[in-house]
């Protein structure tokens, strides 16, 4: 048990430190992309301590789930942080599950955090819930059939599996399954995070928004739970793509020195992630609401031709 | 050990057969038949459960029971029945759900004293209990369709049992006529097997297949999917099943989408896998297709209804795909002689059958209650529910999560053996067919995450946010019987989800009968709580591991409160409504509203038709009157059925010319008959 007792407390701590810087690193790039200021990285860090120590308003009409919803997010988004593999090939959860674990404990914080939108009696609630459930089932069978596809090359649904495979491949970027792949999951990255094209996260007009929709109604210390459960939820999913299409420099264990240099590594690669995201973000504009089914049928077919060529190219 | 079960198989049957009895002899003093019926169907299911679980825990001579309880004068009739571990394991189905329904059911039936006959209810329903156990354990080809006609005609009494309404009638009708149709196919794929066999025992059957030429092998194969195909409500042969099961009571409800459809993947399992031999892959290729498309378009029809139960009838759809994808994988591992991959794939089908028992009954209960409470169905009146019936909320809750394939509830292991299956699958076959497998896997995502979100519209909707109508305001909390009901079926759905290193064991004997491998010790990884995938690189899961590691993380959020937030208050507000100063009901979002977007994605195949008339006062801008009308086109009834409804009626018309009335006609015709005889035999 103790062997696997500091990997899992190192995980744990990296994953709710590095959550909001990452997402601090993001919105200061895109402002400086805009000739903006912008707030500095540690911001989301103010904004959370503020969150947690602020006085809290219930909505009149919301039930017990309200309150319950912060924490099944907070915690099983957080879980799905334990079964990515981040510093090292082994996570520490990864018996607990794999690829359709992490999958399926993010549709547990969607289902509670929609249902939690519709607990308030809001319309907005109401409107976010819908358009958020909308999206991510048509973004569902992308990412699907995207991890399908690295997960029949490596025979696993395994991540640390995985992910030794590809990092034992000596030219797994240039194979054409996998640069399908990866650009079928980073345009389901850009849905499950809310990132522009679908989702605006910066937007104040309550008509256009989905995730903050969805959360219009939640203030104070939940708040504060859902916002860092947002920003890891960004973190695990940019993590799963760069550890599993780019693996170079991750550490096959967990001793102090080769973690060391998996995290300059790790922090290095989610950068240039988060530069991708920045850029697209701001040479893009929102797409309309029926507009964003083409962009995920089109992350659906590149994953099907991922798949296919994974069989043509053997 | 060969003695219990018989013991308590008999007991069970006389426990059905008393229930039925007591039920019609008692039909004037209805809280007597009320306890009396019920009271015996719950002791006889208690039963079956015990007989069941029993002889799949016991070594293998305890299916050795045969018994013969009936002398019969009709050649090939034999009233035998025969306990072995598929039968076994589909009494278990029938008597776990039987248990919940029948305790449920004492406080249910109680919304019908004064109005109807409580005794005639618990007749039909010990008989249809009766009946399917019967199926389930009949060893007679014969016998078996005496019991399956007995079962689709009790089930016919309970759909039109609120014959008051023309909604049941014509739904009993469609459904006693679509029934029909499957039991002539299933007839007629029993006769082809005994022309092979020359006989009706299901003994002689075994393995019958190898026998057979490959035309007989491969119509027997498409009559029996056509006909067991029409019990389970698989696409294009479903159309009944959304009509009937939402128009009876609802712990009938719970028994037909639990249980009886159930029926149908009894008898695809019992004859593709005892009876016709190993398969051609087209079969499994075939299934694997019919199952992923009734997933797909189950689902999407739930997404569009409004009404509670139909919408549960529909998901009933989803999940019989989503239990034949299973069996088709299996089919398939079974062409390409991979016996264990088989057994994974089989075991996940039929491990989703008793899920969905479990959580679509447990639904089905809930939505029960909430028509007993709020006498309606129609979710767009309904809204607030978890205030004024927590518990009830509470186990729809859990329902609701299992049958989305949430972790760490029942639906998700089931569904992660069947994505296991399809990814290995992919390694363990080839040629391109083996495509069929990750296609079908995303198929299986789109459906599952289109069911998460029907059910946040399904609960959202239904318990959450402000009612929608009086009746709905004045909804009270169920019995304490009814509560009970649903909270044996909430425990046994967790207890699934939790530990099924505990339950697949009880696969053991089924596996080994049917493929003769015994793979729970694959299956379970050591440590008794990690579930793999045949091994433990192919991928594991643990459900319990998850729910332990949660707790164990629980004290982060908990310290931060505790750290930084104890000065903070909390106080109640109006939610915002834009400066507004009332909220009204009328202003959250509908049932309607919430599955629109979805409802323009796939317009290809909803065909959606919205009308709106307004009738304006003076300026465009202040209506006096707003009339919205907005459907969608049921396209398998308008496109399939309604045509090949008219071709009949328009040939019975043509052949009505045949039949004047007049005798001479009539003395013509056999006049004419005969002469054609005569020069036929010459």
């Amino acid at each position: 048990m103790t062997p696997l007792l500091i990997p899992t407390l190192a995980q744990t701590a990296l994953v709710l430190v590095l959550a909001p810087l990452l997402a601090g690193v993001i919105k200061n790039w895109k402002a400086k992309l805009q000739n903006r200021r912008g707030p500095p990285v540690w911001q989301p860090y103010f904004d959370l301590l503020k969150f947690l120590r602020k006085d809290m308003v219930l909505s009149e009409h919301a039930s017990w789930l309200f309150s319950a919803t912060p924490y099944v997010l907070f915690l099983s988004v957080l879980i799905v942080g334990l079964m990515v593999p981040m510093l090292s090939e082994q996570p520490p959860l990864k018996w607990f599950g794999g690829a359709l674990a992490v999958i399926g404990l993010l549709a547990l914080g969607r289902f509670f955090l929609a249902l939690a939108g519709l607990d308030p009696a809001s319309a907005f609630g109401g409107m976010g819930s819908s358009r958020e459930m909308t999206i991510s089932a048509i973004a569902e069978p992308a990412m699907m059939l995207s991890i399908f596809t690295v997960a029949i090359t490596a025979g696993s649904t395994n991540l640390g599996q995985i992910v030794h495979t590809v990092a034992g491949q000596s030219s797994a970027f240039l194979n054409p399954s996998h640069l399908l792949a990866f650009a079928a999951l980073f345009i389901v990255l850009l849905a499950e995070t809310g990132r522009v094209p679908v989702d605006n996260p910066a937007t104040h007009l309550e008509l256009r928004m989905i995730h903050e929709a969805m959360v219009l109604e939640y203030s104070g210390r939940y708040l504060a739970l859902i916002e860092w459960s947002a920003s890891m939820k960004q973190l695990v999913l940019m993590t799963l793509i760069v550890n599993i299409f780019f693996p170079a420099g991750i550490a096959a264990d967990w001793s102090a020195a080769s973690a060391g240099r998996a995290l300059l590594f790790f922090v290095g690669k989610l950068l240039l992630l988060s530069g991708a995201v920045v850029l697209v973000e701001t040479t893009n504009a929102k797409l309309r609401l029926f507009r964003v089914p083409d962009l995920l049928s089109a992350a659906f077919i590149l994953a099907a031709l991922a798949l296919l060529s994974t069989f043509l190219f053997k | 050990m060969e003695g219990l079960p018989m013991l308590l198989l008999t007991l069970t049957l006389w426990g059905y057969v008393i229930g039925a009895l007591a039920g019609l002899l008692c039909w004037q003093r209805e809280k007597l038949a009320n306890l009396l019926s019920f009271g015996s169907a719950t002791l006889a299911a208690l039963g079956g459960l015990g007989a069941s679980v029993v002889c799949l825990v016991g070594d293998a001579t305890s299916f050795s029971i045969r018994w013969d309880f009936l002398e019969s004068a009709v050649p090939y009739l034999k009233f035998s029945v025969r306990l072995d571990p598929l039968s076994a394991f589909f009494l278990l189905i029938v008597s776990s759900l039987g248990l919940a329904l029948s305790i449920y059911s004492f406080g249910y039936a109680r919304g019908f004293y004064g109005r109807t006959k409580v005794g005639v209810l618990g007749a039909f329903y010990n008989a249809l209990l009766l009946a399917t156990t019967f199926v389930f354990i009949a060893d007679n080809a014969f016998f078996f369709l005496v019991s399956w006609e007995l079962m689709a005609m009790t089930a016919y009494f309970l759909v039109t049992f609120e014959h008051e309404q023309p909604e049941a009638r014509h739904a009993g009708v469609l459904y006693f006529i679509m029934s029909h149709i499957g039991t002539g196919c299933i007839i007629l794929g029993f006769l082809l097997l005994f022309q092979a066999s020359g006989g009706y025992g299901f003994i002689g059957f075994h393995a019958l297949g190898e026998r057979m030429s490959a035309g007989r092998r491969d119509a027997a194969f498409l009559l029996f999917l056509a006909g067991f195909g029409v019990k389970a409500g698989i696409v294009p042969l479903h159309i009944w099943l959304p009509a009937a099961h939402p128009v009876a009571p609802s712990n009938v409800s719970a028994l037909l989408s639990g249980v009886i459809i159930k029926s149908g993947i009894y008898g695809l399992t019992r004859v593709y896998f005892d009876f016709l031999g190993t398969p051609p892959l087209w079969w499994g290729v075939t299934l694997l297709v019919v199952g992923s498309v009734s997933a797909l378009l189950g689902v999407l029809y739930a997404l569009m209804d409004h009404d509670l139960k139909r919408l549960l009838a529909y998901h009933s759809i989803e999940n019989i795909g989503i239990i034949l994808m299973g069996l088709g994988a299996a089919l398939m591992f079974q062409h390409a002689n991979h016996p264990l991959l088989g057994a994974m794939a089989l075991i996940a089908g039929l491990y989703h059958t008793i899920n969905h028992a479990l959580f679509k009954g447990l639904l089905f209960l809930g939505a029960g209650a909430v028509q007993h409470a709020a006498h309606t169905r129609n979710m767009e009146e309904l809204g607030g529910l978890i205030k004024r019936m927590p518990r009830t909320a509470f186990f729809f809750l859990i329902g609701a999560v299992a049958i989305s394939a949430l972790p760490p509830l029942n639906g998700f292991v089931s569904e992660w053996l069947t994505y296991q299956s399809l990814l290995q699958g992919f390694g363990a076959t080839g040629s391109l067919t083996r495509l069929i497998f990750p296609i079908s896997g995303a198929l299986l995502a789109l459906t599952g995450a289109l069911a998460a979100a029907c059910f946040v519209k399904a609960f959202g909707i239904t318990f959450l946010a402000q009612p929608r109508s009086v009746q709905a305001e004045r909804a009270h909390e169920a019995s304490p019987t009814m509560l009970a009901g649903m909270a044996l079926l909430a425990v046994a759905c967790v207890f699934l989800g939790l530990f099924p290193n505990q339950f697949l064991p009880l696969f053991d004997p089924l596996t080994d009968q049917l493929l003769g491998v015994q793979i729970s010790r694959q299956l379970a990884a050591p440590g008794g709580i990690v579930l793999s995938s045949l091994g433990l690189e192919a991928g594991t899961v643990s459900t319990l591991g998850i729910t332990l590691t949660a707790v164990c993380l629980l004290p982060i959020p908990l310290a931060l409160w505790i750290f930084f937030g104890r000065a903070a208050a909390r106080q109640t507000g109006m939610t915002w409504a834009c400066g507004q100063k009332t909220l009204t009901p009328q202003m959250q979002y509908t049932a309607t509203g919430f599955s629109k977007p979805l409802r323009i994605i796939f317009k290809a195949l909803f065909r959606p038709h919205r009308a709106v008339q307004a009738e304006f006062e003076f300026s465009p801008y202040f209506a006096r009157t707003i009339r919205f009308e907005s459907h969608i086109e049921e396209t398998f009834e308008a496109r399939i059925y309604r045509p090949l409804q008219r071709f009949i009626l328009r040939t019975s018309r043509r052949m009505r010319a045949l039949q004047a009335g007049s005798l001479q006609a009539y003395l013509i015709y056999i006049f004419v008959t005969l002469l054609l005889l005569l020069i036929l035999t010459l």
